[in-house]
């Protein structure tokens, strides 16, 4: 790994610029080609949209060269690719349900995105450094809990398809757990920074693995309990896995015990196996995963199959395929819709987009100089990472299948609030981690020491 | 805390590098497997809706896909409604290709053919989806109407060749259905009308000119005579034994004439009378003078048998294969016990008999039209064996003109032309009534078609007329149709 230093004083937004006007163009590029695939013409209004997608990209490009000029310059291009790319197949999917573009899932999803744009660039604006969010360590934690206890309550709770993870007021709804994800990343950051010295004492060696003291259990067997709550009483097995996963990533991160990651998959198995005994929605989506075209079960699984083997090697083409004949393709199921018309190739270029963001993500937390920005740029990195893997795992049967959006690709406003909040905060890290050490940064909060640490190659 | 990032990193490398695995599995290997699944919708909508071919009878396509808004793409419409029904069969999404050329004849429809190979590399080339190519059909409208007309409201079959080709004039087959009825996009519609039309015990999906055998009854009587024929000791004017009742032996079995009626006062009687009045006991006896083995390699020479594609699969007509004692041989020998035929075999012998003792393949497409009209291939006709010799098939002729003339077979009589004939009434069991046959060909002299028409439960056992009074005139007003073309 390179030195920080070694980058210079180049701040890399003319870089970004350049990316942010290529990543729109592919997305127009794909807008072109679901039209003409799906009604054999040019759509007449493409300027105009790729304006205002340009516009939407620029503003906040503006923002960053305004407030966090030295930030990472892929993230942006990379999440605003990912994320025009999700409205195109959205505004194809609508296509094919006929739906009209007022009430198309696509304009809805173009509508949040600005609205989560916008919100990234007033996080980017309103926090300067993000060692602020440290202060609020066990507030975020009480913010996770909430949030994920919002969908229990009654009145406002939703079951939607079996998953008790919905909340919705008047005529909003709203996944809470989306932002959950980013409350428990701040609090196992503010929680870890602090707890890891505790953590990290040795107790007994056990087949050459150093295993924590006993005492040092409790914060572990917590968040486990709370996975098997969100299972049990959400039903939400793809959340569960995360948050839980999430929490050992960075209780490795802060500790550098090999024996937490040990001690979590046990705990992971043990879960596993009491609610593959307990739960039968749970052994309907074991069965599903070893054979998804056994007759008398749900389908779901297989017409996902289906749309990917129809997609084949270089895919339909956009527009020329069905993947509205997979359930749920506007959201669980993107990633088929996508395999289906752009082929294998298309899946690698996007999942290759997702490693490359996640990539940049554990480049800040390498760069960053303060042990709380490296595991929060850790924990939302990785949390994208086991997101992607959770999801797309599910549908090509590496795991079995849980309910979780694809990140910025599937339809919903809450996944794209929380996915360009993560972005906006990864952004802001980088900024710190790439801004030269002896430039003063805006509005640096007093008494920063930690300034001084440097990092050192590999 | 940087080591652990960066080993994090390579977990998560792994994360994706196994969904890039994956993937690839399922895209690149299992992609195949996955899309021949018979469940796969998508498949099913691809070749639903894929450019597929017309079948066209006389210039007028009786089947072609209509372009829709729907997902479906396409609509397979058959404008004639059940006329064709059974000539063309049906194409539906849920139940695929079947019941005629749309499935015989499904890979030149769809251009998946291996024929049309070269075209589909200029397709693929051009980037064009391969389409399906034309099929045109033997079938003549104006025979096709009589028969069908001529048949009426009853359960049977009736089927007409041009007896110098094979080619197959008319095939029509009662009851019928409307195959737009399955092809409709109203799949509750479909289902219900799919479960209702295979749950009726009239079996209208059913080609009976083809897929089913009757017992030909007294219509065999021609291939026992040719075998006779053909054997050389026997003539026009040979005396068989004709009693009223033919004492079978070895049994206490006998074989009486219909209604118990008697052929000749003399107890003897010519052949070329015994077939014209239809005499079981003469039949009878000479069968047994002839022995299975001749009648059964006369039946062979005429094609019963063969396994036959017209291109749909034709159902095998037999002649029993295993040893006969005498009362099965005798009762053989003119149509009854275990002989089963399919009404085109049936026409296909008298078919070869008009045409001097040779057997043609039948056949239904004429030739495969690309849609730029271009002829990329025409029938060509073939024979399939010679039957009888030229001097027995003109013997055999000349008593099939005298069933017409003077003999059970008078309904079939055209005016100004000379008819060659022969009835049928087979016996399907105590207590039913017989079937109704009637085969033949016209004119005599210069054929230009042949007729096979069995009308189900049509006649009645009481007198072989029966099965003449009610075939004779369907025949006949088929025959009609081509000659007086």
């Amino acid at each position: 790994m390179i030195s920080i230093a070694s980058l210079g004083p180049r701040s890399g937004r003319n870089v970004e610029l350049l990316l942010l006007v290529g990543a729109v163009g592919l997305v127009m590029l794909a807008y072109v080609n679901v039209e003409v695939g799906a009604n054999g013409s040019v759509p007449p209004n493409l300027l105009t949209q790729g304006a205002v997608l340009l516009g939407i990209a620029v503003a906040f490009h503006l923002v960053l060269r305004w407030r966090a000029a030295y930030a990472d310059p892929l993230i942006l291009p990379i999440a605003t690719l990912l994320n025009g790319l999700g409205i195109v197949m959205l505004h194809r999917i609508d296509i094919a349900r006929s739906n009209p573009f007022t009430d198309g899932l696509a304009l809805r999803q173009l509508t949040w995105s600005a609205l989560a744009v916008a919100i990234a660039a007033a996080v980017i604006i309103l926090l300067p450094d993000h060692r602020l969010l440290r202060r609020y360590t066990y507030i975020a934690g009480l913010a996770a809990v909430v949030l994920l206890l919002l969908p229990l309550l009654p009145f406002i709770g939703r079951e939607v398809l079996g998953a008790r993870i919905w909340i919705s007021i008047g005529p909003f709804s709203f996944q809470p757990g989306e932002l959950a994800k980013i409350a428990l990343a701040i609090f196992f950051a503010g929680y870890l920074v602090t707890a890891r010295d505790a953590l990290s004492v040795s107790g007994r060696k056990v087949l050459g693995l150093i295993l924590p003291r006993g005492k040092d259990l409790g914060p572990i067997l917590v968040a486990w309990v709370l996975s098997l709550g969100i299972l049990v009483f959400q039903r939400d097995l793809g959340s569960s896995l995360l948050f839980f996963g999430l929490f050992v990533a960075m209780l490795y991160v802060a500790t550098e015990r090999v024996s937490w990651i040990a001690i979590g998959l046990t705990l992971l198995a043990v879960g596993t196996y009491v609610a593959y005994g307990l739960f039968s929605h749970v052994q309907a989506r074991v069965t599903l995963w070893l054979d998804p075209f056994a007759p008398g079960q749900s389908d779901q699984v297989a017409k996902g199959l289906m749309g990917l083997a129809a997609g084949g090697l270089l895919g339909t083409g956009l527009g020329r395929g069905r993947p509205t004949e997979t359930y749920l393709a506007e959201s669980d199921f993107i990633f088929p819709s996508f395999g289906e018309e752009l082929g294998l190739i298309g899946l690698f270029a996007l999942i290759l987009l997702y490693a490359l963001l996640v990539q940049r993500g554990l480049r800040t937390a390498v760069g960053v100089r303060d042990g709380f920005g490296k595991l929060l740029a850790a924990g939302l990195s990785f949390s994208i990472a086991l997101q992607c893997f959770v999801v797309i795992g599910g549908v090509t049967r590496v795991i079995p299948l849980t309910g979780l959006t694809t990140p910025f690709l599937s339809a919903g406003g809450s996944s794209l609030l929380a996915n360009w909040t993560i972005i906006a905060l990864l952004l802001r890290i980088s900024d710190q981690a790439r801004r030269p050490v002896d430039e003063t940064p805006p509005a640096r909060p007093s008494g920063s020491t930690e300034q001084t640490e440097m990092v050192r190659p590999a | 805390m940087n080591a652990p990032i960066r080993k994090l990193g390579f977990v998560i490398a792994l994360l994706f590098t196994t969904l890039l695995v994956s993937t690839t599995i399922i895209q690149g290997f299992q992609a195949q497997a996955i899309n021949a699944r018979p469940e796969n919708r998508r498949t099913l909508l691809a070749t639903y809706g894929a450019d597929r071919g017309d079948i066209v009878i006389a210039d007028t396509s009786v089947a072609f896909s209509r372009e829709t808004d729907n997902q479906y793409q396409r609509i397979r419409v058959y404008p004639e409604g059940p006329r064709y029904a059974h000539v063309t069969g049906y194409f539906s999404f849920l139940y695929g290709a079947g019941g005629g050329i749309e499935l015989a004849a499904n890979p030149l429809l769809n251009g998946s053919a291996d024929q049309l190979f070269y075209r589909r590399i200029s397709d693929v080339i051009a980037g064009q989806r391969p389409s399906g190519v034309n099929v045109e059909l033997t079938i003549d409208p104006a025979t096709q109407i009589a028969a069908e007309e001529a048949l009426g409201g009853q359960k049977g079959a009736a089927i007409a060749l041009d007896p110098s080709t094979g080619a197959i004039l008319a095939m029509v087959s009662r009851p019928t259905y409307d195959p737009n009825v399955l092809a409709s996009h109203d799949m509750a519609a479909v289902q219900d009308a799919w479960t209702e039309l295979n749950e009726d015990p009239d079996q209208p999906l059913l080609n009976r000119t083809i897929s089913q055998t009757y017992p030909p009854g007294s219509t065999f009587k021609v291939v026992t005579a040719a075998a006779a024929l053909s054997t050389g000791r026997y003539t026009l004017e040979s005396e068989l034994d004709a009693p009223d009742v033919l004492d079978l032996p070895q049994t206490d079995a006998d074989l009486p004439n219909y209604g118990g009626s008697s052929c000749d006062p003399s107890g003897v009687q010519s052949m070329i009378e015994a077939l014209a009045i239809s005499c079981n006991t003469a039949f009878g006896s000479l069968g047994l003078e002839l022995g299975a083995e001749v009648i059964r390699e006369q039946s062979a020479r005429f094609g019963i048998g063969d396994t036959l594609r017209v291109p749909m699969n034709v159902a095998r007509s037999v002649f029993p294969t295993e040893e006969l004692d005498p009362p099965s041989l005798a009762q053989s020998a003119i149509g009854q016990r275990d002989v089963r035929m399919t009404p085109l075999q049936v026409a296909m012998v008298s078919a070869a008999i008009a045409n001097r003792g040779i057997v043609m393949q039948p056949y239904l497409i004429e030739s495969v039209v690309g849609n730029d009209l271009s002829v990329l291939e025409t029938a060509a006709p073939q024979e399939l064996s010679e039957a009888v010799d030229p001097e027995v098939a003109s013997q055999l002729s000349l008593m099939m003109q005298r069933v017409v003339q003077t003999g059970s077979g008078q309904s079939a009589q055209i005016d100004g032309v000379t008819v060659a004939g022969k009835t049928g009434t087979a016996e399907v069991g105590e207590g039913r009534r017989a079937h109704a046959w009637f085969t033949g060909f016209a004119p005599a002299d210069d054929p230009q078609v042949a007729v096979a028409v069995v009308v189900e439960n049509g006649g009645d056992t009481t007198s072989e007329i029966s099965g003449g009074r009610v075939a004779g005139p369907m025949a006949r007003q088929i025959m009609e149709a081509v000659v007086r073309q």
